[in-house]
């Protein structure tokens, strides 16, 4: 249906592109297509598949982590660097008030345009992000502050020099040091889940996920590649992969998912900005009232479970000594 | 080694499916090699020393002592949550990679000793697509760390993965949480996670325990990195430098603490168990109750089920 829409686009760009060049008058034909792609808009945004929603969290005029902590916090006060290698301008780490009280924000940085975009790396962190990332997360739990985490990344940044500073290191350790970090962590999928770089920052109490966001182990398009050689076949991948909040929320994974409006949060950014401050508040206020040693406990416990495994035939596992030859 | 071997039905499976010549030709060197005399250097090659890779079966022969092993949670099995279908549906590949192998899934676990120390182990098989972590994969190192936990014995973990397996989606990608949690709970508890890196060790898993260790190690010449290297090619347009992404570029970055060459593995992993050996309570660790080196009572009790 993306592709009718798209095409339907193409020939609405061309007739007025004949309009102003021939001097026709189209007017009643750019009409009809219009409410012809319209409509088509409309029951995209009704019922999105897996790959429309993987296209609406990657859109560029979706909200951005500037726009959350905006309206999210006052007083914010960016804090820079690892202490260690450098400042990553792709991860955005400081403190701010949320109701009165102080809280630290980290979260992914996707750029507003081209140029901002490639300062930011697309939002890709290297390793500096990620430890940037839990040295605050880290203050905020010696200030008591609770953490809220915004991720929006296609992934960690596959390069060279992520590589020599330790990516697996640094994602390693976030993931660790945020399994017990003494403060609640809320965490909010604002639009891609990608992989290790979105979990680097995603370790949490309470997982918020945004309505057309997407959580997954691999994008699509890498999926397709490694199944079917074929990158094209994205969206036959992305409905295997069940990355979309409702998927994730039926395996218990994302614990509430924060509707947007209609036709996706760039569609109207105020209103899908307000209602992700909205939950994030609540359930701050909720992670408050609870004990330290119980959110820990429950921490344990909430990821413990994550899995679907069962018991089965001794014969297939090989508790039997002649289990393997008898597989053959 | 084979005579090591605690279940040798298991490995000579797994064996079959190797192309059954009597030469192998060494990935690294291109020379020839006789079987027989790779198998008895560890599968080492006595030309280059190019590691060869080990069986998780092989692995856990190679460094426990003889009869330690007792198998743990050998009999769980994956689901199928996402339904998955690509050239054939995810439960058929698993069989398929069963019948491969010989193995259940892409590790193996249970506990152990080497040169007498006791240690809760686990062992990925890289042969078992690609010691891709899955669910399974995910719920037996929880386990494990929880068995090192409860008996205040070291986990050792061999890794050998590509990362997670995809075919669990993104049940697969929060195995690195689980296993996150489980790890931070062990580390609280002040009990030592051993990691040993082998070929290869790449995304989700490297980002998660491998690289979650007190005391890292790798086998010479593994690969270890977050991202693959044709990714990283592709992203920046350029050819990598020879040994990029090995263990010796590893150690020299300081994301190692040795790279230890197979011949020695098992003595290292000795003397690492025997220093890591966390005491039962603090006031204990001056009255050498937990011994150093001697197995002490506790190594009577039955095996944690
Ligand atoms: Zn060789």
């Amino acid at each position: 249906m993306d592709r009718d829409l798209a095409e339907v686009e193409r020939e609405i760009a061309d007739l007025r592109r004949i309009t102003t060049t021939q001097q026709m008058n189209l007017g009643e034909q750019i009409a009809a297509l219009e409410a012809r792609a319209e409509r088509l808009r409309e029951e995209i945004a009704r019922h999105p598949t897996a790959w429309q929603r993987v296209q609406l969290a990657r859109h560029a005029e979706r909200p951005r982590i500037g726009d959350y902590i905006a309206a999210l916090t006052s007083e914010f006060l960016e804090l820079h660097g690892d202490r260690a290698f450098g400042d990553d301008p792709a991860m955005i780490a400081g403190l701010g008030m949320v109701d009165g009280r102080p809280a630290a924000i980290v979260g992914h940085a996707k750029g507003r345009d081209t140029r901002e975009n490639i300062a930011r790396r697309f939002g890709m962190p290297n390793p500096e992000g990620y430890r940037k990332a839990l040295r605050v997360m880290t203050l905020a739990a010696k200030l008591r502050a609770p953490v809220v985490t915004l991720i929006d990344t296609a992934g960690a940044f596959p390069g060279k020099e992520a590589e020599e500073r330790g990516q697996s290191e640094a994602i390693a350790r976030s993931l660790l040091e945020m399994a017990r970090l003494r403060t609640p962590i809320v965490a909010v999928i604002t639009g891609e889940g990608g992989s290790g770089g979105a979990l680097g920052i995603g370790l949490c109490d309470v997982l918020l996920m945004m309505e057309h966001a997407v959580y997954s182990v691999i994008s699509p398009e890498g999926c397709a590649a490694i199944l079917w050689r074929d990158g094209s076949r994205a969206p036959e991948a992305a409905e295997a992969l069940r990355l979309t909040a409702h998927d994730l929320a039926e395996f218990g994974i994302v614990d509430e998912i924060i509707p947007e409006p209609p036709g996706g949060a760039h569609r109207h950014r105020d209103d899908a900005v307000a209602a992700v401050v909205e939950s994030v508040r609540r359930h701050l206020a909720a992670c408050a009232r609870r004990p330290e040693e119980s959110l820990i406990a429950a921490r344990y416990e909430k990821y413990r479970r994550i899995g679907r495994v069962r018991r089965g035939s001794a014969e297939a596992a090989g508790t039997t000594p002649a289990a393997g030859g008898q597989a053959e | 080694m084979l005579n090591w071997l605690p279940r040798p039905k298991h490995a000579a499976a797994a064996r079959r499916d190797i192309p059954a010549g009597l030469w192998v030709k060494c990935p690294r060197c291109a020379n020839l090699v006789y079987r027989k005399e790779l198998e008895r250097g560890l599968r080492v090659c006595p030309r280059c020393g190019f590691h060869h890779r080990l069986s998780a079966q092989d692995r856990l022969a190679l460094v426990l002592d003889r009869g330690s092993f007792v198998e743990t949670d050998g009999d769980l099995e994956p689901q199928d949550p996402l339904g998955f279908v690509d050239e054939q549906p995810y439960p058929a590949r698993v069989a398929e990679y069963r019948r491969r192998t010989g193995q259940a899934e892409a590790i193996v676990t249970g506990t152990g000793t080497v040169e007498g120390a006791r240690a809760v182990v686990g062992a990925m098989e890289f042969g078992f697509m690609g010691g891709s972590l899955g669910s399974v994969v995910g719920e037996k190192i929880a386990r494990s760390a929880d068995r090192a936990r409860d008996h205040r014995w070291p986990l050792v973990l061999f890794v050998a993965s590509g990362g997670a397996r995809m075919q669990e989606g993104t049940l697969s990608l929060l195995q690195m949480a689980k296993t996150s949690v489980a790890v931070a709970r062990l580390a609280d508890a002040g009990v030592a996670l051993v990691t040993v890196l082998c070929d290869p060790t790449t995304g989700g898993v490297a980002a998660s325990f491998a690289f979650q260790g007190d005391i890292i190690i790798a086998e010479p010449g593994a690969l270890i990195g977050f991202a693959g290297p044709r990714v990283i090619e592709q992203t920046i347009r350029q050819k990598l430098p020879d040994g990029f992404q090995t263990a010796e570029f590893l150690l020299q970055h300081g994301f190692l603490d040795a790279v230890v060459p197979r011949a020695e593995l098992r003595a290292t992993l000795g003397r690492i168990l025997r220093l890591a050996n966390a005491p039962a309570d603090p006031g204990a660790a001056g009255t050498g109750a937990q011994g150093w080196g001697e197995p002490t009572d506790r190594a009577d009790e039955p095996p944690p089920a």
